[in-house]
């Protein structure tokens, strides 16, 4: 039982980060209808630039928020100059570009960077919280700061102007165009939202994983199996299925014997090809209705 | 005639269906110029041109289905992975001669990349996309599962030794090496000229145009889609045996979703939907990383997806492509003056 509990709670904490990583998928999908497989190497990026700025003496939570801003306008940017070009050329064209940007912020981290293997800070103390031996303090934390993240994303996109304007972008385009919102921007806002995201799952996740300019590839896998399996059409159903493919994995990697840890990745692959070809629009999502 | 006068014919050579005599004249020539190379080359030289025949075919296996019938895979290294360690496996634990390896790594992938191209047949672009990313993720850690650690070597990998040249040939082992590499992409890029020339190659592009008149026209799509699937993992499998002959070693680290993007990066390069285009993609494989290594050891990545992105912009259809519209425009400037 206490096994269990420990595993759960360490599930959930990965499954904060994977959550993280889907909302950051979702958020670009539901806009613009791609899936950027560069996410998790720009989150990646991120974290790097927040460790510099710690190296250089500035305090965990300025860092975290610094990181967040410099990685929304680097999203931003991103979206505006690099992508915008292929966009609504074709798939195809859209994932070759991502997967050039993906290897551009690998191998640029491994320049600037090199590939050794970084310890990154955890804002949180070591010794457990009230004494309790099934959860850690970092793991706890994750869980919190995750929740505190979607809360903020949903007051904005439920409560200000512009997150208004970024759902009717998402949804109607044309539409949106005629009541005088720019939609390209809310794209480009979308995509500097996603990366401000992105960054947390990475600061997050660092002090578990450690920093290295591979660390997001399997964390990316998890959140896309997590955004698929909550339905990809869906914010809060990706954040669910997020916090439930992080349990899962945890759970199946302790108790089913011949798959351990060497087959946690199959696992996700398992689960990405079994929800598209039994339920493509996941748990909470809706089925599109395509016209031919 | 030396420019295709009429629609027809026009439309017969776009369609490879005949060659015309400036394109025999040139495939003579690169083939000369192909089996004379080693001759003036280095054995390290001649190893990596082995290494861009090796990744020409796996380029023309991702092309097969990408560029003719609009799957899209980023999973092929998991592909070119069961070939290596097919022949790598047969070798050093069966002790079987390397030339058998081949076939054994077609099969083995042909039969793969048809049961995964089942469920694929489920998914259209972005989530096939998807899937195959999860694969080609995966992959490694696959390879290092315990159970198989018998014969896979774990983390450690494989080592293989290099095969001589039979009949008493006197040829150091990277040009015999060489030159099997060749006979071999030689034969699998007649095939896929043949293939995709022909009725089967016609219904793959109809189902990459357009995948609903396809089935109206009477195409059984789904065997066709999962077959194709399955014949580009057998040329991604043989150029996985090959590579793992020629370089002697596999290991769990060499198959990384990296290998999936440099093939892909291949493809994009030599040209979408183009069979020459894939030779140019091998090169591009083999030599950026070496120009670009001069800079930084990370610069190779970096300057794949500059690469990628840029080709997008400006060339979308690749060298190739390039060469092509080039020598339009040149005949019919020729024409109207």
């Amino acid at each position: 039982m206490e096994l269990f509990l420990q595993q759960t709670f360490s599930g959930l904490a990965f499954g904060g980060i994977y959550a993280c990583m889907a909302l950051a998928v979702v958020m670009i999908y539901q806009a613009t209808d791609h899936l950027n497989f560069a996410q998790g190497e720009m989150a990646m990026f991120s974290t790097y630039v927040a460790y510099t700025l710690i190296t250089w003496g500035v305090p965990y939570w300025w860092t975290f928020l610094l990181a967040m801003a410099i990685s929304f306008v680097g999203g931003l940017l991103v979206e505006r100059i690099i992508v915008r070009p292929v966009e609504g050329t074709s798939v195809l064209n859209e994932v070759i570009v991502f997967i050039g940007l993906l290897a551009i912020f690998n191998s640029l981290a491994g320049w600037i960077w090199d590939y050794t293997i970084k310890p990154y800070p955890s804002p949180f103390p070591k010794e457990p919280i009230l004494g309790n031996k099934f959860v850690g303090t970092h793991d706890l934390g994750v869980v919190g700061v995750t929740l505190v993240v979607l809360f903020a994303v949903f007051l904005f996109f439920r409560f200000t102007p512009v997150g208004l304007a970024m759902r009717a972008a998402a949804q109607d385009p044309a539409s949106a165009r005629l009541v005088g919102i720019r939609v390209g921007w809310m794209l480009a806002l979308g995509w500097g939202l996603a990366a401000a995201i992105g960054a947390v799952a990475g600061m997050m996740v660092a002090p578990i994983v450690f920093l290295e300019p591979n660390m997001m590839g399997s964390i990316l896998l998890y959140g896309f199996a997590g955004a698929l399996l909550g339905g990809i059409t869906n914010p809060a159903g990706a954040v669910v299925g997020g916090f439930t493919v992080g349990v899962l994995e945890t759970l199946v990697g302790a108790y089913v014997p011949f798959i351990g840890n060497e087959l946690k990745l199959s696992f996700a692959l398992v689960l990405i090809i079994a929800v598209l070809v039994f339920r493509p629009s996941g748990l909470f999502g809706y089925v599109v209705v395509k016209r031919v | 005639m030396s420019a295709p006068t009429n629609a027809r014919e026009l439309a017969a050579l776009s369609s490879g269906a005949k060659l015309s005599p400036m394109q025999v004249a040139g495939i003579g020539a690169a083939l000369l110029v192909a089996f004379a190379l080693p001759v003036f080359m280095s054995d390290y030289r001649t190893f990596q041109f082995t290494l861009v025949v090796v990744y020409a075919i796996a380029v023309l296996g991702l092309n097969i289905l990408t560029g003719f019938n609009g799957q899209f895979s980023l999973g092929h290294s998991a592909f070119y992975a069961i070939g290596a360690y097919t022949a790598a496996i047969m070798m050093d634990q069966f002790g079987i001669a390397y030339y058998w390896t081949i076939p054994a790594a077609g099969t083995i992938c042909l039969v793969a990349g048809f049961l995964f191209g089942l469920p694929a047949l489920r998914l259209e672009g972005l989530y096939l996309a998807l899937a195959t990313f999860a694969l080609s993720i995966a992959t490694p850690q696959m390879l290092k599962y315990d159970h198989f650690e018998k014969w896979t070597g774990g983390v450690q990998g494989v080592v293989i030794t290099k095969p001589d040249a039979p009949f008493g040939l006197e040829m150091s082992q990277d040009n015999w090496l060489y030159y099997f590499s060749l006979v071999i992409m030689i034969g699998l890029f007649v095939c896929a000229w043949n293939l995709l020339r022909g009725r089967s190659g016609r219904a793959m592009k109809a189902i990459r145009d357009n995948p609903i008149a396809a089935r109206a026209m009477g195409i059984n799509t789904a065997l066709y889609k999962s077959l194709t699937f399955g014949v580009s993992a057998l040329y991604t499998g043989v150029a996985g045996a090959l590579g793992a002959i020629a370089i002697q070693f596999v290991a769990p680290d060499s198959f990384t979703f990296f290998l999936s993007v440099a093939i892909l990066v291949g493809m994009v390069i030599g040209g979408i939907g183009s069979i020459p285009g894939a030779i140019f993609g091998g090169f591009v494989i083999v030599f950026i990383p070496n120009v670009a290594e001069q800079i930084s050891k990370a610069a190779a990545w970096a300057a794949y997806g500059a690469l990628l992105i840029l080709f997008m912009y400006f060339m979308p259809l690749g060298i190739w492509g390039f060469l092509r519209m080039g020598y339009a425009r040149l005949m019919r400037g020729r024409k109207a003056g």
